[in-house]
Order: structure tokens, then C-alpha cells, then sequence
């Protein structure tokens, strides 16, 4: 008992971290399982994070209502983007996207409410990690009881061929726009608790270099796969502190790591182990 | 009874290019409408008006008193319309169970594996494994499993667009048992085809479409001794001689 003491003592900032790494992994997600390249993530977490900090440096919001409202704003700033790019797809959607993670990087870095370049510093230190892997566990709940509705079903199809999905009777707009602003919702999340967890939040924590870093353990694990994201997030959050001396070498690593799997295994390392070959008749 | 597919001078342009102009015609429930007519006269356009896919410029598409054109094409779907792709469309990377529950996205419930094997065997392919991939079936037990998707979702009208393309004379005689069969249970059948083997086995009326308009209408017989349609479709009098 005392060895696992003593173990969080030394690591309880990257197992906070490694909770909030796993939410975002699963925000995107959501994504990428409707097909949908949408990397706005990090801005999401970005937004909701500031939200959360403001309502209860500024207004003394009690943590719950902070978290509430910050998940409130960046579900309704993914619902009111999922308009503008309703027409764009892959690799346009992708642009858009990080486009808009730029405006909102920028936008933060020049107010004077979100302390500019300097960031908010004495953020209320209230989350912890139970409240981490609470919400965590909660966000996996919700998604595992998604994934056995007809909601399922339509994501699936409308990755696979929107104008087929559309002729079989899917609202592929609809699943569009729910899937960004879940996404946006589990996004909004993982930046509030991460604002409460970790005292400090600057515009740099939620730039591009992050929503690279997400879709990096999406790809690793397995665009399709929830699972195989959160284990891609865990096992590239826990890879720069198990390898300390490449730890200057991080995007690198990431890098090499990402052209090896994408290379080898392109369906991730999700798809290695299930990747039977099911007999194509009956009673071959 | 359920409703006729009513096209009411329906006209289609991509851009300048008048890709259907002022096509009428009737499907109606447990007949089979032949649909033919050379490479780029809009016969796959058609289905695209009618499933939403390509908008109208003029005319009105229903399905007994509902209005089809304007609506999107998931309601089109919904409404009763199914189809099945020239260019073979399933989902490729999920299984055949899957492509059948896609299929049945917009029925009640969930599609049960029994009832699900009931849709193959319509489509006569019970012997798939619903495990299987779709995209690693042979060429023919796809455009039959395309068939059996089409079949899921209990449509009113069926358009098939070339489905015995790729398939031997063998595939193709059961293909047309099975077309026969859909239409004695009540589905209305738009069936576009080159083969007139087919044409005059499966259907019992045809339309001709020349350049994006009607250009002859009649029993598979009567078709097959129109002087225009052999010009302009089975090839000149002199070629035939």
C-alpha cells in the first residue's frame, strides 16, 4: 500500500494528466468515428478551461457550476461551428478546423479577461483525481451506452459512405453536427478539469502543437476504436516520462512513432488484435 | 395497397447540360418498369432525381399523394424509396449483418439474425456468413447483398440500377426469378438494364430514354420492334441485317 502511496506522490500530476489526455482523446473521437476530421479539440478544451477559471476566479463559482457552464459554452461553440463547415469533408474539414483553433489561440491571447500571453495563474486547485477518472468513467458509460443505440449504427454508416448511409434513411447532417458537439461537450470537459487541476492555463495549452498531440493517440490507437484512442493517449503521455532522456525529443518521438504505425499498422494498434478474417459463406 | 412512384415531367441540368428533359412515368406496385436507353441518356440520373440526390429543374416526383422532390434524400429513404448502386455501394469495411441492419436503419427495432438471414435468401444469397466482410464477397453475392440491404428497409418502390452487370447468364436467369418474385410480393420494381435478355424476362413495361427524354414506351415486345429504339439503342437497320 505504501509502494502505490508513494508511487502517486511522485506521479499524481501525470496520472491527472493522463486522465484529461484520455478525455480528449475520446472527444476526438467522437469525431473521427462519424468520419469526420474535425480537429478544433484542443480549442474546445481551450475555451472551456478559460470559461471555468473565469466563473470561479472572477465570480466565485463553486467548482460543479464552473465545470457546468464551461462544458455548457464549448458544446454550444462546437454546435454553432458544425454549421459553417456542414459542406467541407476530409482534409478541408481538417483545415477549417485548425483554423478555427488558431482564432480562438489568438482571440485568448489578446483579451485582457483571459490575462493575454501570460495566461490565468491561481486557478482554484479544487479537482482531483478521483474527480478526474470520475468523469472519465462517466464519459465512458455514456459513450459505451451510445454505442449499443441506433445512434451507433448511423455514425458507422455515415463514416463509411455518406450518400449510401443517406439512401438507407440516415440524416447524415444530423450525425455530423451531434458528433462535433459531443465531441465539443467531452472536449469542454477535459480543458475545465484540467484549469482546476492544474492552477495555470496559457493560450500555448491549447494550441495546434495539443490538437496534434490528440490526433496522434487517436491515429496510434485507432481512428475508429474509443478504446484504442484512450490507450494511444495513455501510452504516449506515459512514453515521454518513461524515456526521460529523449524527453527534449518529444514531438520527434511522436513523430517517429506516428510513421511507424501508420506505416505498419494503419489501422492502428486496435485493429492488431482483432484483425480476423472472417469466413465469407456459412458452412465453409 | 401501397402507392404508385409518379415522375411528372421531370427535367434534370448539371450545370448547361440538360441531363433529363420532361420524363414522365409511372412505377406501379408489384410491376417491373424497364428502364434502357444508351450510355449517358439519364437512366441512372432518374434515380438520382427520385432519390434526392440530384434536384429537379422541373417537374414533380410523389409516391402516391407525398411529394418526393425537395425533400431530403434520407426522408426520400425513409419514405419507401430504396435502391441499389451501379457502381456496387456497400459498406465495404462492416459485415453482411451490418450492411442488412443499415439497410433497416429506419424500420422499428433491431434486425434480428434470423431475420436477417430471411433477407439473404430473398435476395438469394442464404449462404453468406453474416460475419462476413462485405468487401471481401465475390463480385455477384455483392450486388445481391446490395439487394438484400435494399430489401431491409420493406421498401414500396425498388430501383435497381444494372444489377446483372458483371453476371454470368446462370446469375443473371436467377436474378430475374427473383425480380419476379419481389413484384408478386407488391414492390414496385424501376429496373435499369442493358440486358434485353433480362429486360424482356423480368419486366412488363419498358421506357426508352434517348438524350435525356422519353423516346418510346410499350410492352418489352413492342420495344423490341420499335424502328426508333432499335436505331437509336439496339444499333441502325443495316447493322442488324
Amino acid at each position: 500500500m505504501n509502494v502505490l502511496v508513494d508511487f502517486y506522490g511522485h506521479h499524481s500530476r501525470l496520472i491527472d494528466q493522463i486522465g484529461i489526455n484520455a478525455l480528449l482523446a475520446l472527444s476526438l473521437s467522437v469525431s473521427l468515428q462519424a468520419g469526420q476530421l474535425a480537429l478544433a479539440q484542443a480549442a474546445f478544451a481551450g475555451i472551456a478551461a478559460y470559461v471555468s477559471a473565469i466563473a470561479s476566479m472572477q465570480y466565485h463559482w463553486p467548482l460543479a457550476a464552473s465545470i457546468l457552464l464551461a462544458v455548457l459554452c464549448s458544446t454550444l461553440v462546437a454546435a454553432l461551428l458544425a454549421y459553417p463547415v456542414r459542406k467541407l469533408r476530409g482534409i478541408f474539414l481538417a483545415i477549417a478546423t485548425v483554423g478555427f483553433g488558431e482564432i480562438v489561440r489568438v482571440v485568448v491571447n489578446n483579451l485582457s479577461i483571459t490575462g493575454g500571453a501570460e495566461g490565468l495563474s491561481g486557478i482554484p486547485n479544487d479537482v482531483t483525481t478521483p474527480i478526474i477518472y470520475g468523469a472519465l468513467a462517466l464519459v465512458a458509460v455514456a459513450l459505451y451506452l451510445l454505442s449499443r443505440t441506433k445512434f451507433a449504427l448511423a455514425v458507422a454508416l455515415t463514416r463509411e459512405d455518406e450518400a449510401a448511409a443517406r439512401g438507407v434513411g440516415v440524416d447524415v447532417g444530423m450525425v455530423r453536427f451531434a458528433s462535433l458537439a459531443l465531441g465539443g461537450a467531452i472536449a469542454g470537459l477535459a480543458g475545465a478539469l484540467y484549469a482546476h487541476a492544474f492552477y495555470f492555463i496559457a493560450p500555448g495549452d491549447f494550441g495546434f502543437p495539443r490538437m496534434e498531440a490528440i490526433l496522434v493517440w487517436c491515429v496510434i490507437g485507432g481512428v475508429t476504436s474509443p478504446i484504442g484512442a484512450v490507450a494511444g493517449a495513455v501510452f504516449l503521455s506515459i512514453l515521454p516520462e518513461a524515456i526521460r532522456a529523449l524527453a527534449d525529443f518529444r514531438e520527434v518521438t511522436n513523430g517517429i512513432i506516428l510513421l511507424v504505425v501508420i506505416l505498419f499498422a494503419p489501422s492502428g494498434l486496435s485493429a492488431l488484435w482483432r484483425s480476423r478474417r472472417p469466413p465469407v459463406t456459412r458452412d465453409a | 395497397m401501397p402507392d404508385p412512384l409518379i415522375l411528372d415531367g421531370v427535367g434534370v441540368r448539371y450545370g448547361g447540360v440538360i441531363a433529363l428533359c420532361d420524363v414522365s412515368l409511372t412505377v406501379e406496385p408489384g410491376q417491373t418498369l424497364g428502364l434502357i436507353g444508351p450510355n449517358g441518356a439519364g437512366k441512372t440520373t432518374l434515380i438520382n432525381a427520385t432519390t434526392g440526390i440530384a434536384p429537379l429543374a422541373t417537374g414533380t416526383i410523389s409516391l402516391g399523394a407525398l411529394r418526393l422532390n425537395g425533400l431530403p434524400a434520407h426522408r426520400i429513404a425513409r419514405a419507401g424509396i430504396a435502391r441499389t448502386y451501379q457502381n456496387i455501394r456497400l459498406f465495404g469495411a462492416l459485415d453482411v449483418r451490418t450492411n442488412l441492419a443499415a439497410g433497416a436503419y429506419a424500420q422499428p427495432g433491431t434486425l434480428s439474425d434470423d431475420a436477417a438471414r430471411a433477407l439473404l435468401e430473398r435476395a438469394g444469397v442464404p449462404h453468406l456468413a453474416l460475419d462476413a466482410l462485405a468487401s471481401a464477397l465475390p463480385y455477384g453475392d455483392q450486388r445481391r447483398l446490395e439487394i438484400a440491404r435494399a430489401l431491409a428497409a420493406h421498401p414500396s418502390i425498388l430501383m435497381l440500377d444494372e444489377p446483372a452487370a458483371g453476371m454470368n447468364p446462370t446469375e443473371t436467369a436467377r436474378l430475374v426469378e427473383t425480380i419476379r418474385t419481389l413484384a408478386r410480393d407488391g414492390i414496385g420494381i424501376l429496373l435499369i438494364e442493358h440486358d434485353m435478355t433480362l429486360v424482356r424476362a423480368a419486366c412488363d413495361n419498358v421506357v426508352v430514354l434517348n438524350f435525356g427524354e422519353v423516346l418510346a414506351r410499350g410492352t418489352p415486345a413492342e420495344i423490341a420492334r420499335n424502328p426508333a429504339v432499335i436505331e437509336a439503342y439496339l444499333g441502325t437497320i443495316e447493322e442488324i441485317a
